[in-house]
């Protein structure tokens, strides 16, 4: 057996498994507290590339002549913002006005808005491939290790890494975060303890949609070239993730996309990658017969 | 202090409240009996904002309160104990206190009310540590009480505290409840089915039947009263 190549597998399942943990966890959040599969979150990972790609181009054009990292994370910085704002935008003209209503109507109104969104872009951007420029600079010492890991990769795996720690600490301990769980596990008695339910909904779409971005550029820096369609597969793809760990569940759904990532390029790599998708979805076919639950979807069980 | 006037509550298109009016004074215990589906439940949702009434109006201290929303009415220091107890189940012990306390910012204040409950509720503080959802339902209850305490209220509503807990627990559920409102001047909205041990603590009641009023006494009368005796103490 190839060790050597079986570890490059691995470490190629593990940078796709981090861009599919952070689109995850705006799926799961979201469905944690309010039951709604937001379809259209693959297209605020788009929309997060889009607006980097085009800070990007601004600041190339105006001789902004710094590192590449440098425009890298300026660019991201704004992407996040504006993908933020799209998230809350989102839900509070697609999915407030719909609090109330019978479950299929939200979830109609997401798929609009993920048709939308997508059309949007294509339309005041363009349906083909744009290229988008390679910022990661190749670091010397990820050298030795460059057979597994490139460098972009690298910056991918600490990336997500922060990100994950910074999205524990927030919910762990932050006041908005313990709201978040709260209203997660009783949004009656949330109300009760005076907690404003709809501001706690808004903050999970902007954080959601900040995880989705900060995916986007990252994975727009890794390719190499985005269009307005890289939303949809992407989408799927997370979503798989956050149902196999267990939709609802956070820790659940960074283990679904590792599972997920993994699973794809073990697939890819040994059997054949023209049946990459199979494997991901046929994952979730047997997951959901073995587990419907997902890995980790299983409640604390409750007195009554 | 609490004054409903003839507030009528819908869920969709089914009316709850017809129309139903009481009043409870600062410093008072008042309690609200009644069958199962009588509205007494439906009662205490309207006052807090979750479901507010389609019709009538609701003072707090001469205030109308029936607009604001949910949250508001938390922070003028009517606290609600709802039925079922509704802990927060992956949260620990602790974490349901302080989500209590959520509208307070003086740590330091938050911190000695949580060490008042352990002083009052010993078990809280031994099982500190542990999910809500795993304590038995008289902890529960307790625990309940307890994060209503955090918010410091000036108005306590119970919804049930009694429901489905062994008769040793019930009893001193109902006795902190009298000391609550004797040491720290607590008004307290009893909502009960065990209209006995409701009325023995109270200082005036209701009866309600079929999403309305039909009886209104001090307490001692309402538990002599025949039509009482008959329908809602077993006698």
């Amino acid at each position: 057996m190839d060790f050597e190549y079986l570890f490059e597998l691995l470490c190629g399942g593990v940078v796709k498994g981090s861009i599919y943990a952070l689109i995850a966890l705006g799926y799961t959040m979201v469905y944690g507290i309010i039951q709604l599969i937001n379809f259209a979150h693959g297209e605020i990972y788009m929309v997060g590339a889009f607006v980097a790609l085009i800070i990007t181009g601004i600041l190339t054009l105006s001789g902004y002549s710094d590192s590449g990292l440098s425009v890298l994370v300026l660019a991201a910085v704004i992407a996040v913002i504006y993908a933020a704002a799209y998230g809350y935008t989102l839900e509070k003209i697609a999915y407030r006005p719909l609090r109330n209503a019978p479950r299929l109507s939200p979830l109609i109104s997401a798929i609009g808005a993920s048709i939308f969104l997508m059309n949007y872009v294509q339309l005041v951007q363009t349906p083909d491939f744009l290229p988008f420029p390679e910022l990661v600079p190749e670091f010397e010492f990820m050298e030795p290790l460059s057979r597994f890991v490139s460098s972009v990769d690298m910056v991918i795996l600490v990336v997500t890494a922060l990100t994950m720690v910074a999205l524990t600490v927030l919910i762990k301990y932050t006041k908005i975060g313990k709201a978040m769980r709260a209203t997660q596990q009783d949004m009656v008695m949330a109300r009760l303890v005076g907690i404003n339910v709809d501001r706690v909904i808004s903050a999970t779409f902007i954080i959601g949609s900040v995880l989705a971005a900060i995916a986007g550029v990252l994975i727009a820096s890794r390719t190499g070239q985005i269009n307005s369609a890289i939303g949809f597969m992407a989408g799927i793809k997370a979503f798989t993730a956050a149902v196999l760990g267990g939709i609802g569940n956070i820790p659940g759904a960074v283990l679904g996309a590792m599972v997920l990532g993994i699973a794809e390029t073990f697939g890819a790599g040994y059997i054949s990658s023209a049946y990459e998708d199979v494997f991901a979805f046929g994952l979730l076919v047997l997951i959901l017969i073995l587990r419907p639950a997902g890995l980790l979807g299983k409640a604390v069980k409750q007195k009554v | 202090m609490l004054e409903v006037r003839n507030i009528q509550t819908y869920y969709g298109n089914i009316q709850a409240l017809k129309s139903v009016s009481l009043t409870i004074n600062e410093g008072e215990i008042v309690t609200l009996i009644g069958a199962n589906g009588a509205g007494k439940s439906t009662t205490l949702m309207s006052i807090c904002g979750v479901t507010p009434p389609r019709h009538g109006q609701i003072l707090f201290r001469g205030e109308p309160i029936q607009h604001l929303s949910a949250e508001q009415i938390v922070s003028q220091g009517i606290i609600q104990v709802p039925e079922g107890r509704h802990i927060f189940p992956q949260m620990s012990v602790i974490e349901n206190l302080e989500m209590g306390a959520y509208l307070r910012n003086d740590r330091a204040g938050i911190k000695a009310d949580i060490d008042d409950v352990f002083g009052r509720f010993p078990i809280l503080e031994k099982r500190r540590n542990q999910a809500g959802g795993t304590l038995s339902g008289g902890e529960q209850q307790m625990l309940a009480i307890s994060r209503a305490l955090l918010a410091r209220p000036s108005l306590l509503l119970l919804d049930e505290p009694s429901l489905g807990l062994a008769p040793l627990i019930i009893k001193q559920i109902f006795e902190i409840i009298k000391q609550i409102n004797a040491e720290s001047n607590t008004t307290v909205f009893l909502v009960e089915q065990n209209a006995n041990q409701a009325l023995k603590i109270a200082h005036r009641g209701y009866v309600m039947e079929n999403g309305a009023i039909t009886m209104e006494d001090r307490a001692e009368n309402l538990l002599s009263n025949e039509e009482v005796k008959k329908a809602y103490l077993g006698m």
